[in-house]
């Protein structure tokens, strides 16, 4: 029994830093433009699909990994261009509706690319399960959970270290004074949806040695990637990696323990359970933002 | 220095700004005095490019900087310090003063440095708050930083809104007297107030506005006799 409850923790919190990567990125657009990014688990997808196309062509899976990254976050800058920035002014629920309309755009595209086959990508090492007191770790776990600690550091050290990040946060504090010393937030609007695409990409190519890759798997990603933010509060990037892994971990103890038919239903419940309880943490964020 | 010809703003279907023309010399300080709903916020914020005219033309230096956006109209050498200081409260007093320079941040960082002591020196109850957060200063600080952040672009046009609100007489008094010593050294301050009396002591050419016109304009002791000036804004009685 004690070794199943680990390696569904394990599981858990595979699952997890998955959900807190799609997290993060949505908490950070979030933050910066005002936009709830609903295409963010597209932006995963496409990574994915995109790394199996290249990986097709013989390239190592490194240079993959960051092509894919980069193609992806050009893809999200020019969604950003041709979509958000030209509905510039409009309300939070207008943006609310284009991003819905990119993602349904986006798995359209994914399905005239590469079909309703199923995929998968090759584990970024070699090698059989790491064993921890009797439970398999897969060793792609471990490339994820140094995704979510990467990606971590690399937010705390551009907002905190770099004169960008700053500028940055001094645009999320305060609109108008960051416009008044020239900070361009339409730049910022761009830089923000070209890292999510970026990190989207990297999350979509570490999970698809594990999860298998489907051109439809974005939405359910990118609903599974809300509710971790949305437990988290929606702004807050600690509060994100704590509401995915919680989530990771309670998907994995209920299909686990209960049935696996609630792997997906269980992040509604706890959607709608965040929903009742405290409905200012997701609905009052969302007002409170102008875009 | 500055122009600006039939200006015309709108908010919405609500014309804010009507057929408004001014100058401002180089090296003056012009107060616009005016009561609510005036117009004057919005006259700044349009030379800042925080709003896009409807009509009219905006000149600096000699360039059109009509329509252009605060990003832009920063570079051009204007900056304009905010009605409600706008200062960014969960950064530190530095970062805020180093924000200020956002457009030529990448040019001399040491040069940004210096502008930052020499922001010290000018504004000295700053000193050693340097890592403070800058919510958590006083209104009186935070307005002095708000100055000193708006100094760090380097502007020839420093435009301040309503500087003095809600403030104590000594701080308006020291925020005044920076205003003379940012005037000698060649700055052209724009300076909206409802605190007239304070703004008239150190104003060289005043302007009034009333529902986005300006209704009388004149030096500081041409507005001061002006009777009806004295009865809407000082607090005097009518006499004629």
């Amino acid at each position: 029994m004690g070794e199943q409850l680990l390696q569904l923790l394990l599981t858990g919190l595979t699952l997890g830093s998955i959900y807190s990567i799609i997290a993060l990125t949505l908490v950070t657009t979030f933050n910066v433009t005002g936009i709830l990014n609903l295409a963010q688990g597209e932006f995963v997808v496409i990574g994915a699909l995109i790394a199996v196309s290249l990986q097709g062509t013989g390239m190592p899976m490194a240079v993959v990994f960051l092509v894919s990254v980069i193609l992806v976050g050009i893809l999200g800058g020019l969604l950003e261009r041709l979509t958000i920035n030209r509905a510039r002014g409009a309300s939070s629920l207008g943006m609310l509706i284009i991003t819905i309309g990119l993602s349904i755009s986006l798995r359209g595209l994914a399905l005239l690319i590469w079909g309703t086959d199923t995929y998968s990508l090759p584990a970024f090492s070699q090698g059989g399960s790491i064993m921890i007191g009797g439970a398999a770790l897969n060793p792609q776990s471990i490339w994820i959970f140094a995704l979510v600690a990467v990606t971590l550091a690399g937010l705390y050290g551009f907002f905190e270290h770099t004169f960008w990040g700053k500028a940055v946060k001094a645009s999320v504090y305060n609109q108008t004074g960051a416009r008044l010393q020239g900070i361009n937030l339409n730049t910022i609007s761009l830089l923000a949806f070209v890292s999510a695409g970026g990190l989207g990409a990297a999350a979509g190519v570490s999970i698809g040695p594990i999860t298998m890759v489907t051109y439809d798997m974005g939405f359910m990603l990118g609903v599974k990637g809300f509710v971790a933010a949305a437990i988290g509060g929606l702004s807050n990037v600690g509060g994100a990696v704590i509401g995915g892994i919680l989530l990771g971990i309670l998907e994995s103890f209920s299909s686990g323990l209960i049935s696996s038919g609630l792997k997906d239903a269980i992040s509604i419940i706890i959607l709608l359970g965040v929903l009742l309880i405290r409905p200012e943490g997701i609905i009052g964020a969302i007002r409170e933002r102008k875009i | 220095m500055l122009s600006i010809t039939n200006l015309g703003v709108y908010h919405g279907y609500v014309q804010a700004i009507n057929n408004l023309s001014l100058e401002a010399k180089e090296g003056e300080l012009l107060v616009i005095l005016g009561a609510n709903g005036a117009g004057k916020s919005t006259l700044l914020g349009t030379i800042a490019g925080l709003y896009r005219p409807s009509a009219g033309e905006i000149i600096f230096k000699n360039n059109s900087i009509t329509g252009q956006k605060p990003d832009q109209v920063v570079k051009q050498g204007i900056s304009l310090v905010p009605e409600k200081r706008e200062i960014f409260s969960s950064l530190s007093v530095l970062d805020n003063l180093m924000l200020g320079a956002f457009h030529r941040y990448r040019k001399d960082k040491s040069e940004l440095m210096n502008d930052v002591k020499e922001i010290m020196e000018l504004l000295p109850a700053l000193k050693g708050r340097e890592r403070d957060q800058a919510g958590s200063l006083s209104g009186g600080l935070q307005q002095m930083l708000a100055i000193g952040r708006g100094l760090m672009s380097r502007p020839t046009l420093l435009m301040l809104d309503e500087p003095s609100i809600g403030l104590a007489p000594l701080v308006v008094r020291e925020i005044m007297s920076i205003l003379v010593l940012l005037k000698n050294k060649g700055v052209t301050i724009i300076l909206v107030e409802q605190n007239t009396k304070s703004a008239l002591k150190v104003a060289d050419s005043v302007l009034v506005m009333e529902r986005g016109g300006i209704t009388h304009s004149g030096n500081s002791s041409d507005i001061i006799a002006d009777s009806l000036i004295q009865e809407a804004y000082l607090g005097k009685a009518h006499t004629n």
